[in-house]
């Protein structure tokens, strides 16, 4: 059976692929291709984030007994992940590739030290926590629409 | 943001602590270099005051003084184990590593024997108070390659510093070493390869991977390289102590090959990065590991033959370009994580990492720092004038380095981020 830790944890090298071609993209000022790119980027982004908050974190702070702790700072950084994305979707739309650039390295450097986060600790914990729901709450996240 | 079950998700520690560890440092490179223009510096002989003084610059004033700060920072992000009370440990290890390093330099460059007095027992308190505080952490950390290799770490820091108060005890008087030379090698060997190299090479598990967006180390060489490396290091004396010369050899043969082994593993992973934009980082890295297959490739026969292009290999190519290289992403990151939860905010709208650090000024000190490395793998060549130009080199790119991270700071005071 599939674990959390294997089906996010493939998610997020999902997304980085995307980010690596919408960066590369933009890095040459190939606007048509760069736009595609970054909104197949912050698509994937968008959903990896609402799997998380509307059927993990919930579940997890359940069987928890309260909510904050791990998860509220994972939502925080979440937060912070949505606000670059939305000013790196205005410069695609002003073609300021040198913001796109300062912004994407951020985003990089915040996303990759929250995925260490969930992969080394969030992650196992609720393989553990939630083994006998773990099929159920996979099929939920699988089920979560496209932004 | 508080504990949950045993879990501290805290971004820790404020930002003051690492800081002043990463603004402090660039300046002792500064002085390293400086004492480079010295008479006494004029054969890189290794056991000049000047170069012993130099050495112990870069070694603790720069090396350690990032990779102690940064340690704190990886404890709480990479082994989930933040340290318990990260201002008040940053207060005792910061100014006796200052103070202990500045005096232990002016007591080899003056070969003052009071001066040892300082400056062993300020670096005993701050080494081994950091050591025995990341130790207690560790404990309670994640179990990973990188984890694993963090703990080696502190344990050679902690063999280094022991060796390190014997040798400077002797050359300060107070004790009579047989094997004198013997044990300063086992020091540098203990210093440069079990804290340096084994440090580095755990975090570029997973620095390397991440931000260059590579495939995995093999899980083969994050499994078994440090703890076979570890194993090589504690055998390295009875090797030596054997009568043949063969065992010696080949322990440090096989140090050399693990080397070796993880700079070009290094290097093809970063060849098959998916990122695919210009790094100053990424160039760092190249350049650091290129020194190593250097080092490697020079050593174990090298040391005994050309001690000082080894060192300048191994010192300024591969760890000072290292370290430099992650200054420039940790340093933006830190100043733009904490200023975004100082003011709250929009996360977009506040300076981004390229604006704390403007890519062109870190290119520009990087090719100083290039142009600075071939200078003083010249200098080795004797005669020629190449040992002005390499100590010019070092200060040079040294105030600038010290130029680009001081930047960072000012933007961020000057943007409403609070210091404290």
């Amino acid at each position: 059976m599939q674990s959390f830790f294997d089906y996010l944890s493939a998610d997020h090298h999902r997304c980085d692929e995307l980010f690596a071609e919408a960066e590369a993209a933009v890095g040459r000022r190939d606007w048509a291709v760069g736009t595609v790119k970054f909104q197949a980027f912050r698509a994937a982004m968008l959903r990896h984030l609402d799997m998380e908050e509307s059927v993990l974190f919930p579940a997890f702070e359940a069987r928890m007994g309260h909510a904050g702790g791990p998860t509220r700072v994972m939502c925080n950084e979440h937060a912070q992940m949505r606000e670059l994305l939305g000013s790196m979707a205005d410069s695609v739309s002003a073609a300021d590739d040198e913001d796109y650039a300062g912004l994407a390295e951020t985003l990089l450097w915040l996303m990759q030290q929250h995925n260490v986060k969930e992969e080394q600790i969030l992650y196992p914990m609720s393989d553990q926590l939630l083994a006998d729901a773990r099929s159920e709450l996979i099929g939920r996240m699988a089920a979560v629409p496209a932004v | 943001m508080q504990a949950a079950g045993g879990l501290d998700f805290r971004q820790a520690p404020p930002f003051f602590v690492p800081l002043r560890f990463f603004l402090t440092a660039p300046v002792f490179l500064f002085l390293a270099g400086l004492l480079l223009f010295t008479p006494g510096a004029a054969s890189w002989q290794r056991w000049s005051p000047a170069i012993l003084a130099a050495v112990h610059l870069v070694t603790l004033g720069f090396l350690a003084m990032v990779m102690m700060g940064a340690f704190l920072q990886l404890l709480a992000v990479v082994a989930g184990a933040p340290v318990a009370r990260p201002r008040l440990l940053a207060g005792l290890v910061y100014g006796p590593l200052t103070l202990g390093t500045l005096s232990l330099a002016g007591g080899f460059w003056l070969s003052d024997r009071w001066l040892f007095y300082p400056a062993l027992t300020l670096l005993a308190a701050a080494l081994a108070t950091f050591a025995l505080a990341a130790a207690a952490s560790l404990r309670g950390a994640a179990r990973n390659a990188t984890v694993f290799a963090m703990a080696a770490a502190i344990f050679a820091l902690a063999v280094t510093l022991a060796l390190g108060l014997a040798l400077g005890a002797t050359r300060a008087g107070w004790l009579e070493l047989a094997n004198f030379v013997a044990l300063v090698d086992l020091h540098a060997t203990w210093g440069l390869l079990g804290w340096v190299f084994v440090l580095v090479a755990g975090v570029a598990y997973q620095v390397v991977p991440m931000f260059q967006l590579t495939p995995a180390y093999p899980r083969r060489l994050t499994r078994y390289l440090v703890p076979l490396f570890m194993v090589g290091l504690l055998d390295l004396p009875w090797a030596q102590e054997a009568r043949s010369a063969w065992p010696g050899d080949a322990v440090a043969l096989f140090l050399a090959a693990c080397l070796l082994v993880f700079a070009l593993a290094t290097l093809y992973l970063q060849h098959r990065r998916r990122r695919r934009v210009a790094d100053v980082t990424l160039d760092y890295w190249r350049v650091g590991m290129a020194c190593l297959v250097g080092a490697a490739l020079l050593g174990p026969s090298g040391a005994q033959r050309f001690p000082a292009l080894l060192g300048i290999l191994f010192l300024y190519g591969f760890a000072v370009s290292v370290v430099s290289g992650m200054l420039y992403k940790i340093l933006p990151f830190l100043a733009w994580f904490h200023l975004q939860s100082h003011t709250q905010a929009p996360a977009g709208t506040i300076p981004n990492m390229k604006s704390f650090l403007p890519e062109v000024r870190a290119r520009r000190q990087f090719a100083v720092h290039v142009a600075t490395l071939g200078l003083l793998l010249l200098s080795t060549l004797p005669g020629g004038p190449w040992r002005y130009a390499a100590a010019a080199g070092v200060c040079l790119s040294a105030l600038r380095l010290t130029a680009n991270l001081w930047g960072v700071w000012r933007l961020f005071r000057a943007q409403g981020g609070r210091s404290g």
